[in-house]
């Protein structure tokens, strides 16, 4: 079932409007007329054949949006990303990126994905930010390459996009966690991706690194064209940037615009009572 | 001519030394970056299960042992990558059951105890022509892997998901890495020995990693650290009279140690001279990125 938010409601509505309605109208935020990037129809997935990490979760992501997709701890949202790109095959039901079953899809250089962390990290593993952000542009096999430093261009605007050219050539390994993780976007932006998939981390990051990613993000959207999909947990700081939010609890809690989330659909996200105070994002917005 | 060169068996010594120290540690870097140092170490015990049943069977020892090693890594990779097994029980299913089948082949036929001695030990100034040529043929092999899968190689090292999304066939990559790991091992087997073909594997790229910036300078470093510690190893084994394989591996081991001394000077100065390119985000305050940006 994909829940659809109710045009009817304001962004200043109070908690007791619920706006849950397959029925009803698509609200204006959602623009239903473009297409859709990534899918997911009823899908299910368990690890080793144990308790579903994923229930029966129905939505889509449209070109343009930036989606935020919100949880607790344990919720699925990991997993949800892992099977959009197809590093993960559900149990039922089909993921589909760009109108292709993720598991076959082979398009990669329409899609940037930034893990929350690197497998590699912590080996002193020896490659400057700009060698990460060169991998970005792979597009292949290339007898050549081990020759060949190409995209010297691409590298550079990317590594300024991120803001962190003056770290380009730093070890990888020198660099502190929001660091890498702008390092890790740049790799992703590089090759000028439709999709960006991003898996935002928990901890070493403080609250102005944290701002500035999600400002990061926002113009990735706003200004590159890029649809997003965003993994997050700071439900405040998604709101400024989010034109769609979907809350994952094994199974899709919400769906639609962030401002039509309401405390009900967060106490049952977060297992207890939650008040929402909304914020206006332009006003706020420094 | 420095008598080191006046006898046949150094100067093929030194061939093979050199051909395998500059095998192991290049493709070294990749089986350390993806942790999967124990890897050599299993198949070394392949390989002399390979070499017991080639001394039984008489067939060319080396030649078996280089199937055993190679087919006994696909199978590892498989077990690892379905996820069957998880990747060290894979490692000690193999491990034992070729330690254990040497054993009983090596027990069941008597008389060639000296020969495997050296095979467990090294036996690279014994090292004949079959054995460079299998040699020269295995590292010309890696070098072109390696050189022509360099992106798909680092990707995967870096990270596999990453590596899946840039489109990278990781499953296939890393089935020929396992392979070829196989390879080198047998290859590395005939100059440091079963029980020491990790040392030569690894210990150079762990020398390399502590002093290289980028994945080339890394690459290269591998390898220069390889070949010094071959030729020093054989040098003082030649005129000191010491096990050749001893020799070199302790001599990687000064290398490691050389490359940590290098590296703590190098931290020492570059944090002297104030090296204060520090960006901002996880660092304290909201200032510091304005800071950061005047000083570019």
């Amino acid at each position: 079932m994909i829940i659809e938010p109710n045009e009817n409601m304001g962004a200043t509505d109070s908690m007791e409007s619920v706006a849950l309605s397959p029925e009803e109208s698509h609200g204006p935020e959602l623009a239903t007329d473009r297409p859709v990037v990534c899918e997911f129809t009823n899908t299910w997935y368990s690890y080793g054949g144990g308790e579903p990490a994923v229930e029966d979760v129905s939505f889509q992501v449209r070109k343009g949006e930036f989606a935020a997709i919100l949880g607790p701890n344990g919720s699925g949202k990991t997993t949800l990303l892992r099977l959009a790109l197809g590093l993960l095959k559900p149990t039922r039901g089909s993921v589909e990126l760009f109108g292709e079953s993720s598991a076959r899809f082979r398009d990669w250089s329409r899609v940037g994905y930034v893990p929350q962390r690197v497998e590699g990290m912590g080996t002193r593993f020896p490659a400057t930010v700009e060698e990460i952000v060169e991998q970005g542009l792979y597009r292949g096999f290339n007898p050549l390459a081990i020759f060949r430093r190409h995209g010297r261009k691409e590298i550079l605007e990317a590594l300024d996009v991120a803001g962190i050219s003056h770290l380009r050539r730093r070890p990888i390994e020198s660099l502190s966690v929001g660091q890498r993780q702008r390092a890790l976007i740049a790799r992703a932006i590089v090759g000028q991706p439709d999709l960006l998939f991003l898996d935002e981390p928990v901890s070493g990051v403080d609250a102005v690194g944290r701002d500035r990613f999600h400002e990061l993000i926002s113009s990735l959207n706003r200004e590159h064209g890029m649809t997003v999909f965003l993994i997050s947990h700071d439900i405040g700081a998604v709101m400024q940037g989010a034109t769609v939010c979907a809350c994952i609890n094994r199974t899709v809690v919400f769906h639609g615009p962030p401002h039509h989330i309401t405390g009900e659909h967060l106490s049952e996200l977060y297992g207890f009572p939650v008040d929402v105070l909304l914020h206006d994002a332009l006003h706020e917005h420094r | 001519m420095p008598e080191i060169f006046q006898f046949d068996f150094m100067t093929r010594a030194l061939i093979g030394g050199s051909m395998v120290a500059i095998l192991a540690p290049a493709f070294g870097l990749f089986i350390v970056l993806r942790r999967l140092s124990l890897i050599a170490d299993t198949l070394s015990h392949v390989a002399l299960m390979g070499v017991a049943i080639g001394f039984v069977t008489s067939i060319y020892p080396t030649f078996i042992a280089l199937i055993a090693t190679t087919s006994s890594a696909a199978g590892i990779e498989q077990l690892r990558s379905r996820g069957r097994l998880p990747g060290d029980a894979a490692l000690a299913i193999f491990l034992y059951s070729s330690l254990a089948i040497a054993v009983i082949v090596i027990s069941k036929s008597s008389g060639f105890n000296a020969d495997l001695f050296g095979y467990l030990f090294g036996t690279v100034l014994s090292i004949n022509d079959r054995d460079l040529w299998l040699i020269g043929i295995l590292l010309l092999v890696v070098i072109v892997f390696v050189a022509s899968f360099y992106a798909e190689l680092t990707q995967s090292a870096f990270d596999q998901d990453l590596a899946h999304v840039s489109g990278v066939r990781v499953t296939a990559t890393n089935l020929a890495l396992a392979i070829l790991t196989g390879a080198t091992v047998t290859a590395s087997m005939r100059v440091v020995g079963v029980l020491m073909v990790g040392a030569l594997i690894v210990i150079p790229v762990l020398a390399a990693l502590r002093l290289a910036r980028g994945f080339r300078t890394a690459l290269l470093l591998a390898i220069g650290f390889g070949l010094l510690s071959v030729w020093v190893g054989l040098a003082v084994a030649f005129y000191a009279d010491l096990a050749a394989g001893g020799s070199i591996v302790l001599t990687t081991v000064a290398m490691f140690a050389l490359a940590e001394v290098v590296g703590k000077a190098k931290d020492y100065f570059s944090a002297r001279h104030g090296a204060s390119d520090t960006g901002w985000s996880a660092s304290t305050s909201s200032a510091q990125p304005e800071i950061d940006a005047d000083q570019r």
